[in-house]
This record gives C-alpha cells, sequence and structure tokens, in this order.
C-alpha cells in the first residue's frame, strides 16, 4: 500500500475520531452539569443513585462500558440493531462515561465557590437560577478549566477504545492497516495525528483560560 | 417610626441556643452599633434580620411588612413575594465584601439595580458613578475587585449595596479583615452616611468609632442583650459583663 493511500485511509479515520470527540463533549459537557445538580441534590435517592452511578463509570473500564452498550440491548432485551449502531453506542458510551468525570469536576467547582457569593446575591434580591447562571457559573467555569482540559487531552486517545467493537475510527484502521501490510507506518502517523490534536486542544483551552484571567 | 422591628427572636443551632429572646428595634435615621464579644450571638443576629437564616421563634418586620412571626411556638415565614419586597428594605455589608470577582466595580455596583429592580441601565449608571464618587472610587470603575486593596473594595460593597435604596444597612464588622489604615477609611465613609441620617445596623469591635456615630448601643453577650443604650455606656456601662468586655477590649 503506497504512503498516500494509507494518509488517505487514515485521514478517514481521523475524521471519525473526531466527530466521536465532537459528539462526546457536545453531550457529556451539559450532561455532567444535570449529573452534578443530582449528585447534590437535596433528595437523599437520587443523590444516591446518581453517586453510585457515578462510582460505577469510574470505577470500571471503558472498553467495558462500550462493549455493554454495544452488545447490551441484544443480549439483554433482543432488541436488534442495525449496522448505524456502532457509531452510537460509541458516542452513548463515552458520554454517559465522560458526564460521570465531568459531574465531580462541576461538583468541584460550585462547592468551591465561597458560600458567601450566594449570600450576597440573596440579599441583593438575585433569583436562583440568576445567582446561579450569572454570579456562581461563570466563576466555576474559570476554576475548573484546567480539569476540564485534562479531560479533554485524555478524550482525545480514549477515542481509541473505540476499535473494541471495531468501529472504523483511526486507531481500528491503523491496527489494520498495520497488520495486514506489516508496517508501523500507521501507528507512527495515528501518533502523530493523536499530538497534533491534543496540540490544539491544548493551545485553543489555554487561549480560553487567558481569557478568563482577568480576575482571580 | 421603626424601620426594622425583631420581638423575642430565638434561634439555635441543633442543641445550642445561640439567640435567647432577643428585642430590637431601629428607627429612622438611627445608627445602631451592636457590641459584645466573640460567641455572643452579634452576627447569627444580623443573619436573622437580613433573612440569611430562619429564626425559630419570635417576629421580624420592616416598616409595615412582617418578614416572619410567631404561630403554634414556631416561626412563621411569608410568602416569597412579600420576602422579596422585605429584602428591598435593607442592605448587607459583610466582613470579607464578597465583591463578585467577575465583575467590574461599576457592575457590582449596577447589576442588582439593572438585573434585579430591572431599573434603567442609563439612570442606574449615573447613580452608580455618584456613588463610587462619593466612596473616593471614581478612577476605579472600570477595575476589578482583586486589583483593588481590602479597604477600596469594602466601598464598593457599602456602593453595592447603597445602589438599591435600602431603608436601613447593615454591617458586619466591616473592617475586621482590614489593616488599620484601610479601617479608617472605611469607617471614613460609613460616618459620613450617618451624617446624612442614613439607617444602620452596625456590629463592630472599634468602640471608638461605635461612640462616634452610634445612637443607640447594645452589649450582646450568650445570646442575650445585657445591656443597651446611648453611646454614653461604653463609658459608663452599668452591667458587669458589659465592663468586664470593655476592660478586656482596653487591656
Ligand atoms: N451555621 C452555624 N452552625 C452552627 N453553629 C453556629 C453557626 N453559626 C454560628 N454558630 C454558633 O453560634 C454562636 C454565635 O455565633 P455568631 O457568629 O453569631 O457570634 P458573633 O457574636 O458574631 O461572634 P464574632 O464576634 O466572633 O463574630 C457561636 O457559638 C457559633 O459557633
Ligand atoms: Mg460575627
Amino acid at each position: 500500500m503506497a504512503l498516500w493511500t494509507m494518509v488517505q485511509t487514515l485521514a478517514d479515520g481521523m475524521g471519525k475520531s473526531i466527530l466521536i470527540y465532537v459528539c462526546t463533549l457536545a453531550g457529556a459537557l451539559p450532561l455532567g452539569l444535570l449529573v452534578a445538580f443530582g449528585r447534590m441534590s437535596r433528595v437523599k435517592p437520587l443523590q444516591l443513585i446518581v453517586k453510585f452511578y457515578i462510582s460505577v463509570m469510574r470505577g470500571t473500564p471503558l472498553m467495558l462500558q462500550l462493549l455493554v452498550v454495544f452488545f447490551g440491548p441484544y443480549y439483554l432485551f433482543r432488541i436488534p440493531t442495525g449496522s448505524s449502531y456502532r457509531f452510537v453506542a460509541v458516542v452513548i458510551g463515552f458520554i454517559l462515561n465522560y458526564a460521570a468525570y465531568f459531574a465531580e469536576i462541576y461538583r468541584g467547582g460550585i462547592e468551591g465557590i465561597p458560600q458567601g457569593q450566594r449570600e450576597a446575591a440573596h440579599v441583593l434580591g438575585y433569583s436562583r437560577s440568576r445567582t446561579f447562571l450569572t454570579i456562581i457559573l461563570p466563576q466555576v467555569v474559570k476554576r475548573i478549566l484546567p480539569a476540564v482540559t485534562n479531560e479533554m487531552i485524555t478524550l482525545v486517545k480514549d477515542t481509541s477504545l473505540a476499535f473494541a467493537i471495531s468501529y472504523s475510527e483511526m486507531f481500528t484502521l491503523a491496527k489494520k492497516i498495520a497488520s495486514s501490510q506489516s508496517t508501523l507506518m500507521p501507528f507512527v502517523i495515528a501518533g502523530v495525528f493523536y499530538y497534533v490534536f491534543n496540540f490544539i486542544v491544548a493551545f485553543l483551552m489555554e487561549r480560553c483560560e487567558k481569557r478568563l484571567a482577568y480576575y482571580n | 417610626m421603626n424601620i426594622l422591628s425583631m420581638q423575642n427572636i430565638r434561634k439555635s443551632f441543633g442543641e445550642r441556643e445561640v439567640l435567647k429572646d432577643i428585642s430590637l428595634s431601629v428607627a429612622e435615621g438611627q445608627v445602631t452599633a451592636i457590641i459584645g464579644p466573640s460567641g455572643s450571638g452579634k452576627s447569627t443576629l444580623l443573619r436573622c434580620a437580613t433573612l440569611l437564616e430562619t429564626i425559630d421563634g419570635g417576629s421580624v418586620t420592616y416598616l409595615d411588612k412582617t418578614a416572619a412571626w410567631e404561630e403554634g411556638g414556631k416561626a412563621k415565614y411569608a410568602s416569597a413575594q412579600v420576602l422579596r419586597e422585605v429584602r428591598s428594605c435593607f442592605g448587607l455589608v459583610f466582613q470579607n465584601f464578597n465583591l463578585f470577582p467577575h465583575f467590574s466595580v461599576l457592575r457590582n455596583v449596577m447589576d442588582a439595580p439593572v438585573h434585579v429592580l430591572g431599573r434603567n441601565k442609563k439612570e442606574v449608571e449615573e447613580e452608580a458613578v455618584a456613588l463610587l464618587r462619593r466612596m473616593g472610587l471614581e478612577d476605579h470603575a472600570a477595575n476589578y475587585p482583586c486589583q483593588l486593596s481590602g479597604g477600596q473594595q469594602q466601598r464598593v460593597a457599602i456602593a453595592r449595596a447603597l445602589a438599591m435604596n435600602p431603608k436601613v444597612l447593615f454591617f458586619d464588622e466591616p473592617t475586621s479583615a482590614l489593616d488599620p489604615e484601610l479601617t479608617a477609611e472605611v469607617l471614613k465613609v460609613i460616618r459620613a452616611l450617618a451624617e446624612e441620617k442614613m439607617t444602620m445596623v452596625i456590629v463592630t469591635h472599634e468602640m471608638n468609632f461605635a461612640k462616634l456615630v452610634a445612637d443607640h448601643v447594645i452589649f450582646m453577650d450568650g445570646g442575650v442583650i445585657v445591656e443597651e443604650g446611648g453611646p454614653g455606656i461604653i463609658d459608663d456601662p452599668s452591667h458587669a459583663r458589659t465592663r468586664a468586655f470593655l476592660n478586656k477590649l482596653e487591656g
């Protein structure tokens, strides 16, 4: 296989990796906030359920979770899943997993805002939702950005776990080519790709952090 | 006319009774100083008055609006709507300022009048700038709280509270987080407010300041009002506990 064809095939995989990445963030970042609210809820049963969910998501391998999401519907409920389900399963698995991590980061951030901020807003007459959206949340975002960046960088590499259910993202393709052509080249290309991808993520996040550096 | 009237306030944290049957009223234009040893319940009283804590018994009334009253041995609070109206009667200045760090000084002062009271932004801005000038902060409108000294931050906090046009302003040890030289500038501002007949309730450890601005001094200890009267009681207390407390401060 010519190097060029190899790159072209892998580029196709890259597109899919990036798609997984974007869909996961688009789902997990907001879902994580909901999960965080559940975790901090004063309704005890809800709080316990969410706590259990988070501990399972963080305490079992992501690869295993992907397999369960992919095979679960058929093996557990005999629901036939079409071929398009492969991608959906990857994204659902990633979103469920990352939402748990994001939730804990959000919770730490929200609980870290001094109570005095809420009290000052309360005395000034701000509603609860306005207090959260305009006083608390912006400060939370600034505080958690480094931790979120970490997760976002890990996610770039974690997209390769989709190979577990043979979704043809970058890493799955690289492995396939490497074994059929007996060459390390696809892995080198894949490595460069992940590195560049992460470089861009880190760069963008650093810019966000700088933008929020006007106060502390 | 009384701006605030608190009757027979009781408050416990778990088993610990922090306020035991406290009554006080604040007349319009009056400055009340609350003094007393640490743990005597001064902050708790202020937090009950500003609805940050709920009382267990007694009543809290601002002008003609009753925020809480006693019913069947328990405290009952008014509807959310009434509480909102009550909240618009007072402002609170915290010991550690609690400015919003992500808002500029000007936005700290303007945000609530614009977004809570729904007032015209231009109008509010003019008032806010005037307030900042009164506080000696006209050059800092565009700065962020972290760029200011503690004394400046506290003056922004005072401006923020005043921007809501409260009928009464509460202060909980407004200078105890500040160095002595910064304390003076904040006390000067509060004194100027007193001269303009702003109704204020001030918890303070600054006895000389209390003597200077207060019309009424309340000495609290162990969750009760031990002694109250004109500022003269600071120099000439009639109660042994007041005397002991004041001597200790001087000593
Ligand atoms: N949220 C709370 N939970 C439990 N106990 C509390 C709480 N807030 C205050 N207390 C207790 O209530 C008592 C009175 O506290 P408060 O803060 O009102 O005293 P203070 O007179 O303001 O003292 P200081 O001069 O140190 O500020 C203290 O013993 C304190 O430990
Ligand atoms: Mg106190």
